[in-house]
């Protein structure tokens, strides 16, 4: 594999931060790959523009910015404005049903995916976890991680005492079918 | 396990993994006034220090920060600051003071767009000069610039080592863009750590700023019976005041030529791909990062670039410059030309300058650009 670059973009309060900081861990504690995590963020704590990028590759990574993603995920309107016009051609682009409206899917996106991770979070106690049924889908779609690392990872990330919460939400979103 | 040295693989900020190095290299007190992007930095120290016994204390101000620091040091403590732009500036006084009375310690400038409060979130390299020349009268800085994670572990140890070996400030110059980025760190067992204590005054006849051989008189402990006067006035080898001409001759150009005598032992840099290398972009931190990427890009349209990378930007590594000045330089850094300066001082003409006044590092195609250009 060479490199791959993967970007989280919602707004402050969604988790994005911490949906690319469990993926990223997983790939380079887990899954012994080439991981940085790097993060965008306004100085608003809820409410602005908030991305996260995680570059893998086989060996050190140079650069640790996503340059055209091959793999994007976008969690609110704004941030598909913002973002999508610098997804890698025939990238893959996975949106958040509810929160991302698009008239058709882009001509230049090779794999679409869309699951409504705020609803099923909503549905499962807290809509905090949000992010991490997104975690679960990415994880299933893309395949760029592994079930139990990504898992593990979630689950040493967060506080004891949503734990299972959020095992709940990562296997929800894990196990989620497209309509 | 023992809870000073974390042994293994960490997902770690370049802030935290700064943090660990410290803790590893024997650090037991900080002093500090938060300030972003090195906020994690303290936050880090102020759950660890008390789980190995050492001491955390947030100060009022940065320049209490700095004089604390001094004081622990003189106590016998390894101590270290973090700070940003700001909060440096105003370390500038004790940071003098540290040079004058030849007291081992460490800041970690996380640094920040300026001048002065300026981009408080984002990316500036623009403390470079300062830490080099940022405090009065003649001295010579030690400080180092990481540009991943595992760097900021690893050279924040040897800070130390040169603090306590040179007896004077050393400086961390990292940036927000790799205080704030995360990679795998391995942090290897004790045995395989190298550690540099300061080397310890035993005869109390002995004057307290009496060089050995090496330029560096040993440090008197604390609790033991020595008399000591510690000052930022010019002293002579008692550390008494000796307000002349002939003692600030002496023992100024002692506490010079200890760190320049040496600097071939301190001096450590990076080249990557340079051996064929028409063009070399220098460059450090992040910005190394992005110039790598750009040095690929240009291998694989058919340039011969290279990079030349600082881990240690003072003392600079003139010398090797000059070896290499055959060859065309682009210098990238995310300020308005501090290494440049150095660099086209070492390879005694002008180099193609990609700078950036700060808030984001370079896109590695800018630099393609500069090293296109220097080809022209």
């Amino acid at each position: 594999m060479s490199r791959v670059e993967l970007q989280i973009g919602g707004f402050g309060g969604q988790g994005v931060i911490l949906a690319g900081l469990v993926i990223s861990r997983a790939l380079s504690l887990y899954d012994k790959k080439e991981a940085v995590f790097t993060q965008a963020y306004g100085p608003e704590a809820r409410g602005g523009a908030s991305s996260s990028g995680v570059v893998i590759d086989d060996e050190r990574v140079d650069y640790p910015y996503p340059m055209s993603p091959d793999i994007l995920v976008i969690m609110s309107q704004e941030a598909f404005t913002t973002y999508f016009p610098k997804m890698k051609e025939g990238g893959t682009l996975i949106i958040e049903k509810d929160l991302v409206k698009l008239d058709k899917v882009p001509d230049n996106v090779g794999e679409f995916h869309s699951i409504p991770a705020t609803k099923i979070a909503e549905e499962l106690g807290n809509r905090i976890v949000a992010n991490i049924v997104m975690v679960g889908f990415i994880t299933k779609v893309t395949g760029i991680v592994r079930k139990e690392s990504a898992k593990k990872s979630v689950l040493e990330m967060v506080p004891a005492k949503v734990r299972e919460l959020n095992e709940k939400a990562f296997e929800t979103g894990y196990n989620y079918e497209e309509g | 396990m023992s809870k000073d040295i974390l042994v293994g693989d960490h997902f770690l900020s370049g802030d935290v993994a700064a943090a660990e190095g410290a803790i590893a290299a024997g650090c037991r007190f900080f002093a500090g006034y938060p300030i972003t992007p090195s906020s994690e930095v303290a936050e880090r120290m102020a759950r660890r220090l008390p789980e190995v016994g050492g001491i955390f204390i947030q100060m009022e101000d940065e320049l209490g920060s700095m004089a604390a620091l001094l004081g622990a040091s003189w106590g016998g403590k390894k101590a270290m600051t973090a700070t940003s732009g700001p909060g440096f500036s105003l370390m500038m006084e004790n940071y003098g003071l540290g040079m004058m009375t030849e007291t081992p310690a460490v800041i970690v400038d996380v640094q920040r767009g300026g001048p002065s409060t300026g981009l408080p979130t984002l990316l500036g390299q623009g403390d470079v000069m300062q830490a080099r020349w940022g405090s009065h009268g003649p001295y010579q800085a030690i400080a180092l610039t990481p540009e991943s994670p595992q760097e900021c572990f690893n050279l924040t140890i040897r800070a130390f080592n040169l603090a306590e070996k040179y007896r004077q400030p050393v400086v961390v110059l990292m940036d927000e863009s790799l205080g704030h980025l995360f990679e795998r760190v391995t942090i290897p067992p004790r045995e395989e750590i190298e550690i540099t204590d300061r080397k310890i005054l035993k005869d109390k006849n002995r004057d307290i700023y009496e060089a050995d051989e090496d330029l560096i008189p040993p440090m008197p402990p604390v609790g033991e019976g020595f008399g000591i006067h510690v000052t930022g006035l010019t002293h002579d080898e008692r550390g008494y005041p000796s307000i002349n001409a002939e003692t600030q001759e002496r023992m100024i150009r002692r506490i010079n030529d200890k760190i320049s005598k040496h600097a071939p032992e301190i001096i450590d840099y990076e080249e990557f791909m340079t051996d064929d290398a028409d063009v070399i972009v220098v460059a450090y931190g992040i910005t190394a990062r992005s110039a790598r990427r750009a040095v690929i890009m240009a291998r694989e349209k058919g340039i011969k670039a290279g990079l030349f990378r600082f881990k240690v930007i003072w003392p600079f590594p003139s010398e090797r410059l000059e070896e290499l000045s055959d060859r065309e330089f682009v210098v990238a850094e995310v300020n308005n030309g501090q290494a440049l300066v150095e660099v086209e001082r070492a390879i005694r003409k002008r180099a193609i300058f990609v700078g950036k006044m700060g808030g984001e590092p370079h896109r590695p195609e800018e630099i393609l650009k500069g090293i296109e250009e220097a080809l022209k």
